[in-house]
């Protein structure tokens, strides 16, 4: 609410929103913070309304009332593409990929009017370099992986302030996962703010810095993530889990 | 589309159909039928490819697209009429100027009318199939009052441009000139669009739209903007094809739209709903079949591009080249 403390570095702030998906109330006041340079993990039970919040972040779903604030700008009656021009990428659950175009147009997508910026682009190559040998490929012909290496590519063919992803692992296998990981730890290291939903919980724990915890449409917990890492009770508690279950 | 292995079973239903009708008559009613066919898919393709354009990108089932083929069709009367003494000189220059004149007229003005009823109808109903329905019928039937209106109950002569009658003997068979001239800018639309989807940023973003709009926004697109520059591009070619119908046919009714709005709906059903490549190899075989059953079996020939549509859908339910949506 609006006597929360507002942290220093706070990028994305959202205050008591309310989401109705047609005549269901799915989020009853979120309260988050997501500060700027960190990696924040949004986690809860399946039903707990992480998507959604995501989702009304980027205008796609409008938040009845509460306030959303990216760089102190109030966002929350914004369209989405003005959302996602001030420098916020989005990675939905379904991800997103335009599958009868190349790789090479799904990422020209997100570059700017002039391009692909080489620096860049070789950079996404050296995160995924079988992107590079599938670079006039269909993106629909590609394996689930390789289809979530393009849209966290597109998330960052340009420089953002802000990436949302919405569980990047759903569905993946192990070694996929752990490419995946690499590649946010590299994201992690150039100081990128990243908003991530995840199951995984080994994931969740490998990069979150924050965390915030959902449950029936209210964040329950927040806190850093290597508390939570550390404490099996509490994760049992917000998540119905035992980090010994997911190592 | 770029970067996909092409659907060879799909790309060979024309060039077979056209080889198995050969040994059913005599080469040289072969030539004039397949030429005859080939123009008539042209048109079809003129008028059907904006309306799948306007399906595939905006989900918007148009019944009203019908309206913009009369408006370009009377259009295309008011201009020749105007421009009698180039149509009717001797030279093919002004022949082919006074039918271009016209056809940048339809264009435009079936545009600007595609503008206007996009912003005062259609984007009212976005996302609403029935209510879409509802709406752009009650769109045509007005669309055809008004050009009434306008333009009096009376059907109204449209002249042909003297160079452009008459026919030219190919492989000894005798094909009519406009039928060359409406194939070939047909073909040259078609080249365009493909130029303008494959190879360009709005082509793209079109394509990328059609697939998955949700996610065109979220990159930071206003779809929107895109919509209505797709549908007065999408009206304005149904005007061209009006205009185009209008000139072969040589006589406009206010019925001429609504007459071909079946014909162009069962184009684009079997073309694949949105795909603008199918379109035209829907249009190629409806008028293909059209010509080769008119010639062969005229009693079948009224439910010719029916039965076409029932096989295509058995073979290929979602048409000949189906989109992949999100």
């Amino acid at each position: 609410m609006c006597g929360r403390p507002m942290p220093e570095d706070a990028l994305l702030r959202l205050d008591g929103v309310h989401t109705h998906i047609g005549r269901y109330h799915i989020l009853h006041g979120v309260d988050l913070t997501v500060r700027e340079g960190r990696l924040t993990m949004l986690l809860g039970r399946n039903g707990a309304g992480k998507t959604t919040t995501l989702r009304t972040i980027m205008g796609l779903w409008r938040a009845g009332a509460g306030a959303i604030r990216f760089t102190g700008a109030d966002i929350t009656a914004r369209p989405t593409p003005d959302i996602a021009r001030l420098g916020i990428a989005y990675v939905p659950e379904s991800m997103g990929i335009f599958g009868h175009l190349t790789v090479r147009e799904n990422l020209l997508l997100a570059a700017g009017p002039a391009g692909f910026d080489a620096a860049r682009l070789d950079a996404v190559f050296a995160l995924f370099p079988v992107l590079r040998a599938k670079f006039q490929q269909a993106a629909g012909t590609l394996s689930g992986g390789q289809k979530q290496m393009v849209a966290i590519s597109r998330a960052i063919i340009e420089e953002r302030r802000l990436i949302i992803v919405d569980e990047p692992t759903k569905g993946l296998a192990p070694a996929v996962i752990g490419q995946l990981i690499e590649a946010f730890q590299a994201l992690k290291r150039a100081r990128t703010t990243v908003l991530m939903v995840e199951q995984n919980f080994h994931m969740a724990r490998a990069l979150g810095d924050e965390v915030a915890v959902m449950d029936d449409g209210r964040i329950v917990h927040t806190g850093p993530m290597a508390a939570l890492a550390a404490d099996e009770a509490l994760q049992a508690r917000l998540l119905g889990l035992s980090l010994a279950s997911h190592q | 589309m770029s970067g996909r292995n092409p659907d060879w079973a799909a790309l060979a239903l024309v060039p077979v159909l056209a080889i198995l009708a050969l040994p059913l008559m005599d080469v040289r009613s072969w030539v004039a039928l397949t030429a005859a066919g080939a123009a008539m898919g042209m048109m079809l393709f003129l008028m059907a490819s904006g309306l799948t354009l306007i399906f595939g990108l905006m989900d918007v089932l148009n019944f009203a697209h019908g309206a913009f083929v009369t408006l370009g069709a009377y259009l295309a009367a008011t201009v020749l009429g105007a421009l009698a003494g180039w149509v009717g000189a001797d030279a093919l220059v002004a022949n082919l100027a006074a039918l271009a004149a016209a056809v940048a007229v339809g264009a435009v003005a079936s545009g600007a009318a595609g503008l206007l009823f996009e912003r005062l109808i259609i984007r009212r109903v976005y996302g609403a199939h029935l209510q879409q329905i509802l709406i752009t019928v009650g769109g045509m039937i007005v669309g055809e009052q008004l050009i009434l209106a306008a333009w009096g109950a009376q059907p109204l002569q449209v002249a042909k441009p003297a160079a452009l009658r008459g026919s030219v003997i190919i492989g000894g068979a005798a094909v009519e000139k406009y039928r060359l001239v409406a194939m070939a800018l047909g073909v040259a639309v078609f080249a365009l669009m493909q130029v303008a989807l494959n190879r360009t940023r709005i082509g793209l973003l079109v394509r990328a739209g059609v697939e998955n709009r949700e996610m065109v926004e979220a990159l930071g697109y206003r779809i929107r903007r895109l919509f209505v520059g797709v549908f007065v591009a999408g009206t304005a070619l149904a005007g061209i094809g009006g205009v185009m119908w209008a000139v072969y046919q040589e006589m406009v009714t206010a019925a001429i739209g609504a007459d071909m709005t079946i014909l162009v709906f069962i184009v684009v059903i079997i073309g694949g709903l949105g795909s603008v490549g199918g379109c035209f190899a829907g249009a190629v075989l409806v008028g293909l079949v059209a010509n080769y059953v008119g010639f062969l079996a005229p009693k079948l020939a009224l439910g010719s591009n029916i039965a076409l549509m029932v096989l295509v859908l058995l073979w290929r339910p979602r048409g000949l080249f189906p989109l992949a949506r999100a």
